[in-house]
């Protein structure tokens, strides 16, 4: 009993040590940003929308990562690599295919991007499926790595497609979307270019919310994540459904890749990178749950613009350094992340 | 039963012993005999130079050191790099011009005089070592409590983390030159004894003994208490944590022993090329080694030596030779544009057809065909959207 009882007190004293160490830290973050916005508003606000934009961007990949893992426990390394194949291949589309520049007229280029999410969104949750089918499934009962291994094979395979098809060279779209404000409210510019994304992200979002939560495929997928055996037992078909989860994130890395590609270029490596910060996001977040994620990609983004906008920080050489120093405190002080929920076991 | 009695088959083990006496041998004279060998039709223009060599056998030891954190512990190592980094950057700063504030010397084959810090490359290696223990230490401590793939994925954040901040630490990215940036540190001190410096083959011979140092440390190190406590942690962490297996203490030590041959592999590398450059340090560099573990059989020695000798001489030379003969052949393909996605290939078909490598240990192998109980002792569960419950389903 006692010695019980003295263990349970040193976990207590343990943990909330780090929760302090943690917290702290947090704390002299808001303070620090606090700082910058009274130094220069207008700065921070403009950085904080490039933030959110990105962010929105990450939160599409970050949701591929979570729904993967939630239903298989499984870090699907290749979705970034997916997404920045998707990316390239709406690249070939809109400007091959349709032929659209920078003097097409607005519902033109509005109805070619809608009409290329819906060639390359079926077209790469197919992929996503496949690769699915192919890689992963044969290892379900392997041990716990082998998928994982695998998953980090299937990622060069890919990139090295995209290097096959598309060249070492950056691609990128067309600049036809104008980067002026659209809307502008007290000093806070939005501009056309992020009305484009948010037009992409919002709906996307809702969409899948209202899928997971109300239809029928949503609630056999979130059984499976519950517990595998038992709905296997009450007539779902698991293969069915991971599948079904695999289209679903390889439809919203197609999305994430025709937004990438409204903001940036990509390249046939650029999914590597963009796949880990997408990642970071999902666990900052609590892995497995799907706001957590949209949450976890907005602060993602945030950090980034912060650290590469403002004055007073290391600057764009040490975003990566920053991003995966999130990840690594994350998983050390709350490795269930910010929106899961604690365990006794929670290392 | 009888795979034991395989093993302790007297004939199967004369026959590896001589196998491994006739590749020593042929190894050992392999600097003299490379030129004849070049001008042997057909297979001439496939064989490796005796610098090649030295860089197929550095990544071997290097891929023998990932062996005992992936292979005997069981914990997927995915920032290797980071230990090769640490290794190369410790030879810069003991053993090279870099420090000219200070003149120090010690046993070295720089001149006398010359300033900067110059400790003998031989301590060097050794210290080389000692400090990226220290460093696999640190990076383990706080992260080997979590579960193996959130493990993988924390040692890829250090596999990009030290890279580029090796990059950077410059006078202007970091306030102190400490790595001099993208430039590298150069040169580095070269081996040798008091006034002589050593050659290409004079360095190739060393790799070949620190590759058999590391196979025979390998071999010591599976056989011992801490090795089987490795495996145990590796085939069932909760039976091995009951059986009264220190997990941390045990998973540190793999970790730290993966690190140090890492460490001295990398500062033997950056003195046989006179430099430590940032660009030599990528995640890509990381999956190469994996690749040779999986491909040579996870946990398995002998497997691991014979997949780094064949990635080793693909990556440096091999790729290369094929493509040129394939130009030569009027195919227009450049198989070295594509190493990383055939290593890729590899990997999964490795993974999917025989997951047990080329050479599989006996004891990975059953693990593969019986399966283990591979609950994880510390999990992190997550409750979410996913798996919240929904009050309109009751």
């Amino acid at each position: 009993m006692a010695a019980t009882a003295v263990a349970a007190l040193n976990r207590i004293r343990a943990s909330s040590i780090l929760d302090i160490t943690g917290l702290i830290l947090v704390g002299l973050v808001v303070i620090w940003l606090a700082f910058k916005f009274a130094e220069n508003p207008q700065r921070f606000l403009d950085v904080t929308m490039i933030g959110l934009t990105v962010g929105a961007t990450y939160a599409l990949i970050a949701l591929g990562y979570t729904l993967v893992y939630g239903i298989l426990q499984l870090i699907n390394f290749a979705h970034g690599d997916v997404f920045a194949l998707s990316g390239l291949v709406a690249g070939t589309i809109v400007v091959s295919v349709f032929g659209l520049d920078a003097d097409s007229s607005i519902p033109l280029i509005i109805g070619g991007l809608l009409l290329t999410l819906a060639i390359t969104m079926p077209g790469f949750a197919l992929l996503n499926a496949a690769i699915e089918r192919v890689a992963y499934k044969p290892l379900r009962n392997a041990p716990r790595l082998a998928p994982l291994i695998t998953a980090v094979g299937m990622s060069f395979i890919l990139q090295n497609v995209g290097l096959a098809l598309y060249g070492p060279s950056s691609k990128s779209f067309p600049n036809f979307i104008p980067r002026t404000d659209a809307i502008n409210i007290g000093g806070v510019a939005i501009q056309w270019n992020d009305v484009a994304v948010y037009s992409v992200v919002v709906p996307l979002l809702l969409i899948l919310t209202w899928f997971v939560r109300s239809t029928r495929q949503g609630k056999s997928m979130r059984a499976v994540a519950q517990d595998t055996d038992a709905a296997a037992m009450l007539g779902i078909d698991v293969n069915r459904t991971i599948s079904l989860t695999f289209m679903l994130a390889g439809a919203l890395a197609a999305a994430a890749g025709l937004v990438y590609m409204l903001q940036f270029n990509m390249r046939y490596d650029t999914g590597f990178e963009l796949g880990l910060i997408a990642f970071t996001a999902a666990v900052l977040g609590g892995i497995g749950n799907l706001q957590g994620a949209v949450l976890g990609a907005v602060m993602i983004g945030l950090v980034q613009a912060y650290n590469e906008g403002l004055d007073g920080t290391p600057g764009s050489d040490w975003t990566r350094t920053i991003v995966f120093g999130i990840l690594i405190a994350t998983l050390v002080f709350r490795p269930e992340g910010l929106l899961g929920e604690r365990t006794p076991e929670g290392a | 039963m009888t795979s034991i009695a395989a093993t302790l088959d007297p004939r199967r083990v004369e026959t590896g012993k001589l196998a491994a006496i006739i590749l020593i041998g042929v190894g050992v004279i392999y600097p003299f005999i490379v030129a004849d060998l070049r001008d042997l039709p057909l297979i001439g223009d496939f064989v490796p130079g005796v610098r090649s060599m030295v860089y197929v056998l550095v990544v071997t030891m290097m891929a023998l050191g990932l062996n005992v954190v992936v292979g005997y512990a069981g914990l997927l190592d995915l920032g290797y790099v980071a230990f090769y980094a640490a290794g190369a950057y410790a030879a810069g700063w003991l053993a090279s011009l870099h420090f000219s504030q200070v003149n120090i010397h010690f046993f070295s084959t720089a001149t006398d005089g010359l300033e900067g810090i110059h400790i003998s490359m031989w301590v060097v290696l050794v210290a080389a070592g000692v400090f990226t223990t220290i460093v696999g230490i640190l990076i383990g401590l706080p992260t080997l409590r979590l579960r193996g793939d959130y493990l993988a994925i924390v040692t890829l954040g250090f596999g990009e983390i030290i890279p580029q901040f090796v990059r950077n630490a410059d006078e202007s990215g970091f306030g102190f030159n400490l790595t001099n940036g993208v430039n590298g540190i150069s040169p580095i001190d070269t081996l040798g004894f008091g006034g002589t410096i050593f050659n290409s083959d004079q360095y190739y011979w060393t790799a070949m003994a620190l590759v058999l140092l590391t196979i025979f440390c390998c071999i010591r190190l599976r056989d011992s208490r801490l090795g089987r406590a490795w495996i145990a942690i590796r085939e069932d962490e909760t039976a091995a944590a009951a059986m009264g297996v220190p997990l941390m203490r045990t998973k540190t030590w793999s970790y730290a022993i993966g690190a140090f041959f890492g460490g001295v592999a990398g500062a033997f590398y950056a003195s046989f090329k006179l430099g430590a450059n940032p660009s030599d340090f990528f995640f890509t560099f990381s999956i190469f080694l994996l690749c040779m573990v999986i491909l040579g059989g996870i946990g398995s020695i002998w497997g691991v030596v014979t997949a780094g000798l064949i990635l080793g001489y693909l990556n440096i030379e091999g790729l290369a030779n094929i493509g040129a003969k394939m130009q030569e052949a009027g195919l227009e393909f450049d198989p070295t544009k594509y190493q990383f996605g055939i290593y890729g290939v590899i990997i999964v078909a490795m993974m999917l057809f025989r997951p047990t490598g080329l050479i599989p240990e006996r004891r990975h192998r059953i693990e593969i065909e019986e399966g283990v109980h591979d609950t994880p002792f510390y999990d992190v569960q997550t409750e979410g959207t996913l798996t919240d419950r929904d009050p309109r389903d009751d």
